[in-house]
């Protein structure tokens, strides 16, 4: 019968060939459930897949939304997976994104209308440093109390959104805005408006910035001690605690860093594409990073390319719907279809399939 | 720039094949909700298949449901733009920006911008004066009711979501001076769940009659579970509460949205704010229940047809703000301006405007 | 602020009806988590039972069979969680997520069709006199089936645990996985047992909203209810009868919000609702903070893998 037994070490080639083959099952999957809704999968697929990048008419849009969407999934991700690789499961990423906007917004919103081009970097800083300070919540509580940080990070994306409804109806508020629950605009004023740096690829600073961290995140990890103790962390805690690497120090770092780049991601998301602080401005990036760290394998290469093709998912999604009426719930399974085999398939990477005789 | 050009094309084809009758006009719809809502979201979908039926071949609507508001909204317009739409109309006030924004990139095609304030050349607004309809319906609450509480279930505290309360109170206290409005506010247009929850609790402190300003039926449900009266929002809901529906709002574009289309292919449209009541049609009055006695039938029905003479206009003074102040003088009418930013409440309704 | 209008016999109604499908995912999750697997998809499992549920009633319209095929589509999508977690050893917070995401979605898809619908409606208990006292007699005895056979449900799980032999070895599978191998016993499939009656009871859970509590279908209608059911688990340190505590304490705080606006109390809407969340919060710090008491209850091999070396 078929079992599974432990490789001696993990299989390199497996590393690289699970998340392609992982996408190739998701495609043959999905093209059976558009199948199965009465469309046709390969016009599906290809829409999806291929039309963003390709299409003549939708084609130059498209290109220049990925990077819109991919920015801040990649920032966020890269964050999250510095922290998964400790084992400090930071789910509550979307908060610290809307208290990041929240934190730079208001900031921008207090020196209006103020002019200068050191406005926008010391919003970045405030943004930074409110997602930071909503993540150190759960950090400070599992240090001190040993409370759970999933549950205490996630509980507290509800808090944030409150208090996001609670600021734009209330505080932040634009006196003219005819009494609407927004923020004054961003974009409107040049000093507080993320620039965009190259339009045809749809490069916002936000972007330049996410492709800063990763390397930066790629050396750090790779290369310096920190990186190396949170590695050990995760992949040993007794080990670590022998090596004399302090607990409560990964805990705290980790945590802060995901917390400060999910915040930096929010106060871009409001400068750049969203325009201004609303009530549903938060469209779920902090939720979707966590699977693009996943499927990019917890590694800084490996999430620009998943975040390249979450969003290219998204993109193709809406032009499904746009052409073919494929509702928006079928690319959420979608997503999910691609997580879900990519978990099953890295199996292969820690062990392999043999044909054992029973021995009776 | 390349979408210059494809923008061109497409003009080009669009306005080479305007005069011929067997051109198509692509009307496109953004929806910032399931078509599925029984609400909302419905009743524009109800408008788009009034297009598509009142035009056959010579029209082709698309859809795209349940987007965000905000980036998302202003990527579909651009595709739905890029994909050859005439006109486009963008069903929530959230997508204001997003679609001046797209406007501005395509100078051709038409966007008509539901509930918004903000014009160019090639945008138009629409609103229906659903205040015209709260009036009506809250006769008919304080007629009914007789622990004298209406609850209301409000979404968000933006000037439309006040006028209806408002309009409401006052309609229901000309004729019930005892009657005491409850407002509940959810912060979402549409959450079956929270809505449900507020319905409890505004009927746990004794309300027999619900009002309401979000998009799903959750509340009529549970009206007609707990034995009280409700009205249906912008759908008649009737199949929810079948005892419990008293009258309802309905909004009615199918009129409005088969003129703006009729327009475009005559090619006379223009820029315009359009901000229509009763009389027109777009906001529908629901058939009164039998449960509603005769004579406060009557009562309604000539509230109605004085609001389409336009002998009666909801906001006529002596009217005071909640503060006290004087707002409106007697025999005064409210003008449009200060209707589109109302931010308070008249007097006499109790409790706080979030702000 | 005209506390008069406050009827405390219908908010502890409302109460009840709120906390029940919290209660009953809770239930299941703490089976699972005691023998030693973390299953964060409860989220995903409850909106499928919720479609699940709210479409065979509608087809069939019987919400009884509505609510059984809500337990099983819940048990079949915690078996792909099983599968995967059990026998592929995928990482467990990954795959539960995954969990999430897929089902809210494959929910959402399914329910398509069912917007807008009214489900058969579920009879509510109704005995002659009892019903009819005045302040009992809601609270006690005028409820649907469910909400009684939640808390028998909490009953058995406990009797089960405490008091069966299988319940025994199910908690000694959570603490030391590789002890109770040795002793011959399947972990896997203990596991696996327990990942599908997780499931059920998510599944029913998310019915009860659907059939129940709204009553109706819509997309993402669990509104974060799996996740409060996996933060009620912490906060009954794993102790099945401290679950119902902690889940009317929940539903109570989340109604008493609505109730406290409708009286016109000058907080901010947005402020009461973050309520139910910080206390949760706070339960949850005070309960891990007394290490003796947390770390008695937590089965110890929980989130650990588990492979059979021979």
């Amino acid at each position: 019968m078929l079992r599974l037994e432990p490789r001696r070490q993990p299989s390199k080639t497996m590393r690289w060939l699970t998340p392609i083959l992982a996408v190739a099952i998701t495609m043959v999957m999905g093209g059976v459930l558009f199948a199965a809704m009465g469309q046709n999968p390969f016009a599906a697929i290809k829409i999806i897949f291929l039309d963003p990048f390709f299409h003549e008419t939708f084609g130059p849009y498209s290109r220049s939304q990925l990077l819109v969407k991919a920015g801040p999934l990649i920032l966020i991700a890269t964050g999250l997976s510095i922290g998964f690789r400790a084992g400090v499961w930071n789910i509550g990423a979307e908060g610290q994104f809307v208290m990041g906007a929240i934190a730079g917004g208001a900031v921008g919103l207090a020196l209006y209308p103020a002019d200068g081009i050191w406005v926008l970097p010391l919003m970045t800083i405030a943004g930074a440093l409110g997602g930071m300070a909503w993540a150190m919540i759960p950090a400070f509580l599992k240090i001190k109390f040993n409370t759970n940080e999933i549950l205490v990070s996630l509980m507290l994306v509800y808090v944030a959104y409150n208090f996001l409804a609670a600021m734009v109806t209330g505080p932040l508020k634009s006196p003219d805005g005819f009494g609407f629950p927004e923020s004054r605009s961003f974009t409107a004023v040049d000093s507080t408006s993320l620039p965009m740096v190259y339009e045809p690829l749809g490069m916002h600073a936000g972007v330049l910035v996410a492709i800063g961290v990763v390397i930066a995140a790629y050396v750090m990890m790779e290369r310096h001690l920190l990186g190396f103790q949170i590695r050990l962390t995760g992949e040993s805690p007794r080990a670590a605690r022998f090596a004399g690497v302090n607990p409560a120090l990964i805990v705290a770092v980790t945590l802060g860093i995901s917390g400060a780049l999910a915040g930096m991601a929010g106060l871009f998301e409001v400068t750049g594409p969203a325009g201004k602080l609303t009530t549903n401005f938060p469209v779920g990036y902090g939720f979707t990073a966590i699977i693009v760290a996943f499927l990019g394998r917890l590694n800084p290469i490996g999430i620009v390319l998943a975040g390249l093709l979450m969003a290219l998912t998204y993109i193709g999604g809406e032009l499904a719907q746009l052409s073919l009426g494929i509702p928006a719930a079928a690319i959420n399974v979608f997503q999910g279809m691609m997580l879900f085999f990519l978990l099953a398939v890295d199996v292969f990477v820690n062990y392999r399939l043999v044909w054992k005789k029973e021995v009776k | 720039m390349k979408f210059t050009k494809t923008l061109a094309a497409a003009t080009a084809l669009a306005l080479g094949l305007g005069g011929a009758a067997i051109a198509q006009t692509k009307a496109g719809f953004i929806y910032v909700g399931p078509p599925t809502d029984f609400g909302w979201s419905y009743e524009h979908d109800q408008g788009r298949l009034a297009v598509e039926e009142a035009f056959g071949d010579m029209v082709e609507t698309s859809f795209v449901a349940s987007v965000p508001e905000g980036a998302d909204a202003e990527r579909v317009m651009t595709q739905m733009a890029l994909g050859g739409a005439d006109i486009i109309f963008s069903t929530s006030f959230g997508y204001m920006d997003p679609t001046l924004n797209v406007a501005a990139k395509f100078p051709n095609v038409k966007f008509e911008h539901a509930t918004g304030y903000k014009r160019a050349d090639n945008v138009s607004t629409y609103s229906a004066r659903f205040y015209e309809g709260r009036h009506v319906i809250g006769l008919i609450a304080g007629r009914m009711t007789e622990t004298n509480t209406v609850g209301y279930i409000a979404s968000f505290p933006i000037p439309e979501v006040v006028r209806g309360i408002n309009a409401a109170y006052l309609a229901a206290k000309s004729v019930n001076p005892d009657v005491q409005f409850k407002v509940v506010w959810v912060y979402t247009w549409f959450d079956p769940g929270k809505e449900a929850d507020a319905a409890n609790a505004l009927i746990e402190q004794g309300a027999d009659v619900i009002m309401q300003h979000t998009d799903s039926p959750a509340a009529m449900t549970i009206a007609e579970e707990k034995g009280i009266f409700a009205f249906g929002q912008a759908s008649d809901m009737m199949q929810f509460g079948p005892n419990a529906r008293l009258s309802s709002i309905i909004d009615n574009w199918a009129p409005y949205y088969i003129s703006r289309v009729q327009a475009v292919m005559d090619g006379t449209w223009e820029s315009m704010d359009t901000w229509d009541g009763i009389k027109p049609g777009m906001v529908g009055i629901g058939e009164f229940s039998d449960k509603i006695p005769a004579d406060v039938q009557a009562e309604a029905q000539a509230a109605v047809d004085a609001i389409v003479a336009g002998t009666l206009h909801p906001f006529t003074g002596p009217i005071n703000k909640q503060d006290g102040s004087v707002w409106l003088a007697a025999g005064e009418t409210a003008d449009d301006g200060t209707l589109a930013g109302m931010n308070f409440y008249v007097e006499g309704i109790e409790g706080e405007l979030p702000n | 602020m005209d506390f008069s209008a406050l009827n405390p016999v219908s908010l502890m109604v409302s109460l009840m009806i709120a906390a029940t499908p919290i209660l009953l995912a809770a239930v299941g999750e703490l089976v699972v988590e005691k023998s030693g697997v973390l299953n964060l998809g409860v989220e995903g499992m409850m909106i499928i039972g919720a479609i699940a549920g709210f479409a065979i009633s509608v087809e069939t319209g019987n919400p009884w069979v509505g609510m059984l095929a809500a337990m099983v589509a819940g048990a079949v999508l915690a078996l792909i969680f099983g599968f995967m977690t059990q026998f592929l050893m995928s990482n467990q917070v990954a795959t539960g997520l995954a969990l999430t995401l897929f089902g809210l979605g494959m929910a959402a898809l399914l329910g398509q069709s069912y917007g807008g619908m009214k489900p058969p409606r579920t009879p509510r208990l109704d005995i002659p006199v009892l019903s009819d006292l005045p302040i009992v007699g809601p609270i006690l005895f005028s409820h649907d089936v469910m909400i009684y056979m939640s808390i028998a449900l909490v009953a058995g799980v406990w009797y089960f645990l405490n008091r069966t032999r299988a319940g025994l070895v199910l908690r000694a599978v959570g603490e030391n996985h590789d002890a109770a191998h040795s002793l011959g016993y399947n972990v896997v499939m203990i596991r696996l047992a327990a990942i599908a009656f997780g499931g059920a009871c998510a599944g029913l859970g998310g019915a009860y909203l659907s059939l129940v509590r709204v009553p109706q279908w819509t997309e993402g209608m669990t509104a974060g209810a799996g996740w409060i059911a996996l933060a009620i688990v912490v906060f009954a340190s794993w102790k099945p009868w401290r679950l119902i505590l902690g889940a009317y304490l929940f539903g109570g705080v989340t109604i008493l919000q609505l109730n406290l606006q409708a009286m016109g109390i000058g907080i901010s809407a947005a402020y009461l609702s973050m309520t139910p969340y910080l206390i949760t919060i706070i339960v949850m710090v005070i309960i891990s903070a007394d290490r003796r008491r947390a770390s008695m209850n937590a089965p110890a091999s929980l989130g650990r893998n588990f492979h059979a070396s021979h």
